[in-house]
């Protein structure tokens, strides 16, 4: 966080093949480690569980639910792009009432921390699926996509705009249980992500998650029409991480106490490290476990390698360590390798 | 609830073989415990280009068969039209190459359970999971009669193999080049009209397939047919390949050909709607923004 002062201390009680302390709160949110299955990108969970266990990474952020069953938009849904790729899903689903008694059912009896993604066409919308939600329990926070089209208002999405992103925010509040953390999911399409940060903290979520897809296109050159059927769709995908690297800095910068979940791109611990530093306090995966089945368990055991070799012993203490103010006097500032630091601890002090 | 795909098993295999067929390629690869899983008509996906690859998503193959032993141990064969980036990247592959596989993916054909008399349908290299499909229903005593199709000759695939686990092989080219000129369905056709078919196999061009189902439809003989969309992740969490499916309560619903395929019922598949949301599908919005 800006102004950190660094204190340099000595420790007797760890070395360096001790395991890193991966525990990560993000507001009230504790989790076991920082890693997430990013939304729209892991179902709930129920896929995955085949290739890792589902419950040792930090939680499973479910893809986005609206109130009714949906069909989604026709296909071509997907196109791949350089590094990344282009979706147009439609948020296809099956509706509040189907997640609770089969998604939400399974995913509590897997005992997985469970992040539930909500959309809606409307803020009346948002607030059913939360209210539905409240009474059903179950889950550990929301992630509230605000990434969706406003029936209301000629199809802008909600998260354009401070004054819409606060508005959904405030209802889904509102229509939850004091307790259960809210999350606003925000896009990177807009002049000021700060601005957006700011105004949905203000309506009440604990946090943000930082970022949704960027709009983009493809014309397929055989056709020499839209590659998707819905023209436009979300890119996502290693392509978008700086763009991710940046939004989550410099909402860091401007909100040192807002917790931040980050996500876009990640690839492999050594990405997901870069988002820690630059303020996320725990890391969701996305698409590439469209490559990776295994990635969010992947991701995690490489960021605690990345971690370690870098003398952390807590995840805490990376967040948001880019932001230190550089002090010259004790060089101390890229500890490379943690052979020559087996016996120091970093502790910060935020001001 | 059992989890969707369980036995599915990501693995590093490494290529043993890489043998060109006419405008194709056979990928022989070593894939442990994979092989063991396999049924006919499931699929494999396959991580491309390397780990610093910008190819980020993965490419879905038919299994044609498999060796579950050998010097080896398990070793299965897919077959690749290189037709793009990540493919041309495959079929560049040499021995001992690593490759990273899920798999087998898919439900696989249903097969009957008494010796009933089948027909199956290849266009182009979707005749590759016919061959381990064949093996099968030839080892339940069913009689197995195959219909392989392409535009040309140089399209054909898999007529020696087919040949020999066959009851009989009819090839068609749409050129004349080889075999009878015309489509995989005229031959179909044929056969549906001159002798008792029970249950037809099909995998190719989703127009074929399209044809295919209702030829049979048409004759009340049931079909089963090997679905092609593109994929992104091959393991039901993306969304990208669903189809308008008519469920037995009648209902249309967008079914992912990844977990609920890529083997569907003929008749349940709503053909000439693919590629829109058909009216009455459940979820369809009524009036769009």
């Amino acid at each position: 966080m800006t102004g950190a002062v660094i204190v340099y201390g000595r420790s007797s009680d760890h070395s360096a093949k001790s395991a890193v302390d991966f525990t990560t709160s993000v507001g009230s949110l504790d989790l076991i480690a920082p890693i997430l299955t990013a939304s729209g990108c892991a179902a709930s969970g129920r896929e995955l569980d085949n290739y890792f266990d589902i419950t040792a990474i930090g939680g499973v952020v479910t893809k986005s639910i609206m109130l009714a069953p949906r069909s989604g938009r026709a296909t071509p849904r997907m196109a791949e792009t350089p590094s990344g790729m282009l979706n147009s899903i439609g948020l296809q689903g099956p509706g509040v009432e189907s997640f609770i008694e089969n998604d939400l059912a399974w995913l509590q009896q897997r005992g997985v921390k469970t992040i539930v993604s909500i959309a809606g066409g409307s803020a009346e919308e948002f607030g059913k699926v939360a209210a539905k939600l409240r009474v059903a329990g179950g889950f550990d926070a929301i992630e509230v996509n605000i990434s969706c089209p406003n029936v209301e208002d000629r199809g802008q999405v909600f998260a354009c705009r401070a004054d819409t992103a606060a508005q959904i925010v405030q209802v889904v509040r509102r229509n939850s249980d004091n307790r259960i953390p809210i999350f606003a999911k925000l896009s990177p399409d807009v002049t000021d992500i700060v601005e957006i940060a700011s105004s949905v903290a203000q309506a009440g979520a604990t946090g943000v998650s930082v970022i949704n897809t960027l709009l983009g296109m493809v014309i397929d050159t055989n056709s020499m029409r839209p590659a998707l059927a819905g023209v436009t769709g979300g890119l996502s995908g290693p392509a978008i991480r700086p763009v991710a690297v940046r939004c989550i800095w410099q909402i860091r910068n401007a909100l040192p106490d807002l917790p931040i979940i980050g996500m876009g791109g990640v690839r492999t611990g050594h990405d997901a490290l870069e988002m820690v530093l630059a303020g996320a306090n725990a890391v969701s995966v996305g698409t590439t476990i469209f490559n990776d089945p295994s990635a969010p368990m992947r991701i995690q055991d490489e960021l605690e390698h990345e971690l370690r070799s870098r003398g952390f012993t807590k995840f805490s203490q990376a967040v948001s360590y880019a932001h230190r103010e550089v002090d010259r006097t004790l060089q101390i500032d890229t500890p490379t390798d943690a052979a020559d630091h087996t016996d120091e601890v970093w502790d910060f002090i935020s001001e | 609830m059992a989890p969707m795909n369980s036995g599915a098993l990501q693995v590093n295999g490494e290529v043993l073989d890489v043998q060109r067929t006419g405008k194709y390629f056979v990928m022989s690869v070593t894939a442990p415990g994979i092989v063991e899983r396999t049924q006919p008509g499931q699929f494999v996906t396959v991580g491309m280009g390397g780990e610093a690859s910008s190819l980020i998503l993965r490419r879905a193959f038919a299994i044609q068969r498999v060796h579950s032993r050998g010097m080896y141990g398990g070793t299965l064969e897919f077959v690749v039209s290189p037709v793009g980036k990540g493919t041309e990247w495959l079929t560049k592959l040499r021995r001992h190459d690593p490759l990273n596989l899920v798999g087998p993916l898919g439900k696989p054909f249903t097969l009957p359970t008494k010796a009933v008399s089948c027909v199956l349908v290849g266009g182009g290299y979707g005749s590759a999971p016919l061959i381990m499909l064949a093996e099968s229903l030839r080892d339940r005593g069913c009689r197995v009669d195959t219909i392989i199709g392409a535009s040309t000759e140089m399209k054909l695939y898999g007529e020696l193999e087919l040949k020999r686990v066959s009851t009989s092989l009819t090839l068609t080219t749409e050129d004349g080049t080889a075999g009878i000129q015309g489509r995989t369905t005229d031959a179909l056709v044929t056969i549906l009209e001159s002798a008792q078919v029970d249950v037809v196999y099909a995998c190719g061009p989703m127009p074929m397939l399209a044809s295919v189902a209702e030829e049979s439809t048409a004759r009340k003989v049931f079909s089963q047919c090997s679905v092609e969309e593109s994929m992104a992740c091959g393991i039901g969490v993306c969304m990208t390949c669903v189809l308008p499916i008519v469920g037995e309560d009648g209902v249309t619903r967008m079914l992912r050909s990844c977990v609920e395929g890529p083997i569907f019922r003929g008749d349940r598949v709503r053909w000439s709607d693919i590629g829109t949301i058909p009216d009455g599908t459940l979820g369809k919005e009524v009036s769009q923004p």
